[in-house]
């Protein structure tokens, strides 16, 4: 048995005798199935590095089950990602009756949908009873009452999913399997809660830590191989993020390039594009300087590089085909950490008259994947480095996107930033410490980024 | 920090006084509040070395605490506290008026409508600061456990009677208080720092004199001036002139001042205790009552000013008229004080020492449902506040430069005019996204259409941009949209991006119900919770 990108790792296991990607792939996911399909525990729990197959175990998943005639809940956290999982699993298979259960809010749902003769939509979970597979969001699941529980579940971006979600849900399955990626984004809360910090079901963390305080017994499975992330950012990304649980990538160097038909013209933004598709990285340097959050020097010259990578005719050449595939705007994203710093991206792009690009905070960026990533470093220009701006995940997200390259834009004096400001949230009692913590993430990146760095006074 | 924020604090660094952050009050201000300056002993944790307390500002009552490691006296000075915040507390419990709840009928499971008594107003404490309400909490947890003489009549060291009960309020008070909003018990520096943006730190901003300093500076000084002062200025012994706000002391106070008076009681106590007769012990307990008189004056000299203090941020507060929606969220508060009365009248147990899992749930969506109404409604009632979520691009205001009437598809076509609004903001307006205006104070929802070209060449003057919306609902039912829900050409109208109601959360699992995933339902505790384990450490 293999998962359905596995095929796609042929050059990369050629190329590495010793680690077979495909087939070390294989093997997690035979064995989280079996412990899904045949276990004797009431959970199961996947961890999944970027871009290491998680949608399409979760489809795969749900696809035996249903097989074997267990019919099963699904609970992802957006609707996107919902319509997202709807659309895969009609892909597979699309004679399976699918149900999507959603708000009764106008225009709930893709339109795409409707395309699908096998998936029936509705607001109410009594329409939808019998169906094999039924999927909504946490958030709408937990209104859904008076139901009989179904036998199984899969939750799907547990890592960020808060724990009140989780309990909320949790009456409505008897077993269930838990996927996601603990690099991520945590969950957060618009208001305080150290109150409960350090309580077990603390309603604030995460849904798999409270799930595994109280269940420590249950079997954890991680993929190990990022189909995603190329040669060249894998070890950064396994090492600064997941020291502890290490992963490769599934494609080896030179399985994947980047070339551009337009000759550099010299310029910071040329040179900082170039240096990414030879390397995978680029860190173009801006000099030092406190700026507001918006910093429109910073700003312009990640629209710069966006605008050259576009005007210099790239073309990626990876496992995927044979053939050079342009680089269009669709394959380009930027990532900010403020929702203010991507509109001043997406005006300062419009400026310059590029279209179609992603232009999206880390939050919402999780989960998406782009040839190349433009990232305005979350600490550039700031004059302190605070809690948020420091949190691992944010900086993980923003620096896992990408199949070929990230360019990382950011001024100068962010290492001393950070030796300025040292770690000092407060220790919690019955918290475990999350390692790497921000700080110590942030150097790891940024030693990394220096070896690729381009220098540039706009 | 919002932007607006930080520009009214440049603004008031550069000219020397505090900025007004809002235009109305955005908490409701009991007529009669009780205010509590409590400090503490440094060195032992939420030991009380004496309050000032009362409604009356022209006479606080003094409550002191010879000898605050004495736990006997800290009874007395706990049951004293007791004497003073009950029956102020009572006196609200008893007046009711009749309103309606929804329930969910047992039998039926269905939402049915029932009356209960709602107190028709509730206490409401003030504290100094921040610290302040943490004391309160901790004084609750430290008390609601005591058990009482007529409780455990063979327990040693009973507690007074009112004690208990004192707890299990404070401890209501203090949970209250982390609710966004809520005005049962309030920090007066955060009063005033809602309302006024100083030219210092939000941390600086916890000096209650320093803050009051830079609002309000005496007689033409400079606010920074004048906040340096309440920091620093010390008199010819050392001490400050304006002492904090506590209910930490300064150390200056404890070592010069305090120790010393502390010293001299406790020596007149032993002497008192060794007296060997009556005529004897008459002169000790002389020397006993001017030095319980010297640790009273000087607990007084330290809380008074800091007394006045709270008194005159309330007049200060009081000065700005009460936002539109305060009362409504006073009412919430009514009904939590109304909720826990009850739960005392009944019989219930205290609080218990951590929430089970679906009770810090609940508690977590009450809290942030609260955070985005309280956002919301601050904005709806103060054009400034509603000025820094423009800033933030999280809503907009401008002219309506035309209207172009449009329907729905479906069967019965409903209107959907196309309003077109010139701003100068710079929202963050992406396809579709909802826009919401206050219509006869219920929100009015219309959709993001598209920006509209050739702004600011109409010839009507003024620049910005053109944004079509399409009003989607609150027009009636109809095909014809209701006299004056569409916004007219020339109109001046203000959409959020935010929603201006909440709505309520899923009801979660009740706690008997509480899944595997959370550990199951919880092991009913049997009577009061078991003490640490004494421990070697215990008995150094």
């Amino acid at each position: 048995m293999t998962i359905r990108s596995a095929p796609e790792a042929g050059r990369g296991a050629a190329a590495r005798p010793a680690f077979d990607p495909g087939a070390e792939a294989g093997r997690a996911t035979d064995a989280i199935l079996r412990d899904t399909l045949h276990g004797a525990h009431r959970g199961v729990v996947v961890d999944s590095p970027p871009g290491a197959g998680k949608s399409t175990l979760v489809v795969r998943a749900a696809l035996e089950l249903a097989a074997a005639g267990r019919p099963l809940m699904v609970v992802a956290q957006t609707n996107a990602q919902v319509d997202d999982l709807v659309v895969r699993l009609a892909e597979k298979e699309p004679g399976l009756p699918v149900g999507r259960l959603h708000s009764s809010d106008a225009d709930p749902y893709d339109k795409a949908l409707d395309a699908l003769p096998n998936v029936r939509k509705s607001a109410k979970a009594g329409d939808l009873a019998g169906l094999d597979v039924v999927i909504s969001t946490a958030a709408k699941w937990a209104h859904v009452k008076n139901v009989e529980p179904w036998r199984h579940a899969i939750v799907d971006e547990a890592y960020q999913m808060r724990s009140d979600a989780l309990l909320a849900v949790a009456g409505l399955f008897e077993r269930a399997l838990f996927v996601g990626d603990p690099g991520q984004l945590d969950p957060f809360s618009i208001v305080g809660s150290e109150q409960w910090a350090g309580l077990s079901y603390d309603p604030s963390a995460s849904a798999v830590s409270t799930l595994l305080a109280h269940n420590p017994e249950l079997p954890q499975h991680r993929l190990p191989v990022s189909w995603r992330l190329p040669a060249s950012a894998a070890p950064l990304v396994s090492a600064a993020f997941y020291p502890y649980t290490p992963f490769r990538s599934g494609t080896d160097h030179g399985d994947r390039r980047l070339a551009f038909a337009v000759p550099s013209d010299g310029s910071g933004p040329d040179r900082v594009v170039d240096e990414a598709a030879a390397s995978g990285w680029g860190l173009l340097q801006l000099p030092a300087r406190h700026t507001p959050r918006t910093d429109p020097e910073a700003v312009r010259a990640v629209a710069q590089v966006v605008r050259r990578l576009l005007d210099r005719g790239g073309a990626a050449v990876s496992e995927r085909s044979p053939d050079p595939v342009p680089l269009t705007a669709g394959r380009i994203a930027v990532g900010t950490a403020h929702r203010d710093q991507a509109a001043a991206v997406r005006a300062a792009l419009a400026e310059l008259g590029v279209a179609d690009v992603t232009v999206d905070t880390a939050n919402r960026l999780q989960g998406r994947e782009y040839d190349v990533t433009v990232v305005l470093h979350p600490l550039s220009g700031r004059p302190d480095a605070t809690a948020f701006h420091l949190e691992t995940g944010r900086l993980c997200v923003l620096a896992s996107r990408h199949r070929h390259a990230c360019i990382v834009v950011c001024r100068e004096g962010v290492e001393a930033l950070l030796d300025d400001h040292p770690s000092t949230e407060p220790v919690q009692l019955g918290v475990t410490v999350k390692f790497p913590d921000g700080w110590e993430a942030n150097h790891a990146v940024l030693s990394h980024l220096a070896e690729h760095r381009v220098t540039w006074r706009p | 920090m919002s932007l607006i924020t930080t520009l009214a604090r440049l603004e008031a660094v550069s000219s020397g006084r505090a900025q007004p952050a809002a235009t109305v009050r955005h908490r409701h201000l009991s007529e009669h509040p009780l205010v509590f300056v409590p400090l503490t002993t440094a060195g032992e944790a939420g030991a009380p070395l004496g309050a000032l307390v009362g409604t009356d500002r022209d006479a606080p009552r003094l409550l002191v605490v010879p000898q605050p490691r004495d736990r006997d006296q800290r009874f007395a000075f706990l049951a004293e506290l007791a004497d003073v915040v009950l029956p102020y507390i009572d006196a609200y419990g008893e007046s009711v008026e009749t309103a309606e709840r929804s329930e969910t009928d047992p039998e039926t499971g269905k939402r049915v409508k029932v009356e209960v008594d709602l107190c028709t107003d509730a206490p409401q404490l003030i504290v100094p600061s921040r610290a302040g309400l943490d004391l309160v909490r901790l004084l609750g947890r430290s008390m609601r456990f005591r058990r009482t003489a007529e409780q455990e009549p063979e327990a040693p060291h009973p507690a007074p009677p009112r004690v208990p009960l004192l707890g299990r309020w404070l401890t209501h008070f203090g949970e209250r208080a982390r609710v966004p909003g809520s005005a049962l018990l309030l920090a007066c520096t955060d009063l005033l720092s809602r309302h006024w943006a100083t030219g210092q730190s939000s941390l600086e901003d916890q000096h209650l004199g320093a803050l009051l300093a830079w609002i309000d500076p005496p007689g033409g000084e400079s606010g920074a001036e004048a906040a340096h002062r309440a920091e620093r200025a010390r008199d010819e012994r050392g001490q400050l002139l304006w002492p904090p706000a506590g209910p930490a002391t300064d150390p200056a106070f404890d070592n010069k001042l305090l120790a010393p008076a502390i010293e001299r009681y406790d020596r007149a106590r032993t002497a008192l205790a060794a007296a060997e007769d009556g005529v004897e012990a008459d002169d000790r307990s002389g020397e006993v009552t001017a030095a319980e008189r010297r640790i009273r004056d000087l607990v007084e000299g330290c809380t008074r000013p800091t007394w006045d203090a709270v008194w005159r941020s309330l007049d200060l507060l009081r000065a700005l008229p009460e936002g539109a929606h305060v009362e409504d969220r006073w009412t919430r508060d009514r009904w939590s004080f109304t909720g826990h009365r009850d739960r005392v009248l009944a019989g219930e147990p205290p609080q218990p020492r951590r929430d089970d899992a679906v009770t810090a749930a609940g508690k977590l969506a009450t809290r942030e449902r609260e955070q985005a109404r309280l956002d919301a409604q601050e904005a709806l009632d103060d054009p400034l506040v509603m000025a820094g979520r423009r800033l933030a691009g999280e809503a907009f205001a401008g002219e309506v430069t035309d209207v172009v009437m449009a329907y729905g598809e479906g069967r019965r076509p409903s209107p959907r005019p196309l309003v077109t609004v010139r701003t100068d903001d710079r929202p963050h307006l992406d396809e579709r996204v909802k826009v919401y205006r206050s219509l006869g104070g219920k929100p009015q929802a219309a959709e993001f259409v598209r920006y509209e070209d050739g702004e600011a060449g109409d010839g009507t003057g003024g620049g910005g941009a053109l944004v079509v919306l399409r009003v989607v609902d609150k027009m009636g039912r109809g095909k014809e949209p209701e006299e004056g829900s569409v916004p007219e050409k020339g109109d001046r109208v203000c959409f959020t991006l935010f929603e201006h109601e909440q709505r309520g959360g899923a009801k979660l699992p009740d706690p008997e119900r509480t899944p595997w995933t959370h550990g199951g339902p919880p092991v009913a505790a049997e009577g009061p919770p078991a003490a640490d384990p004494v421990t070697e450490e215990d008995l150094l």
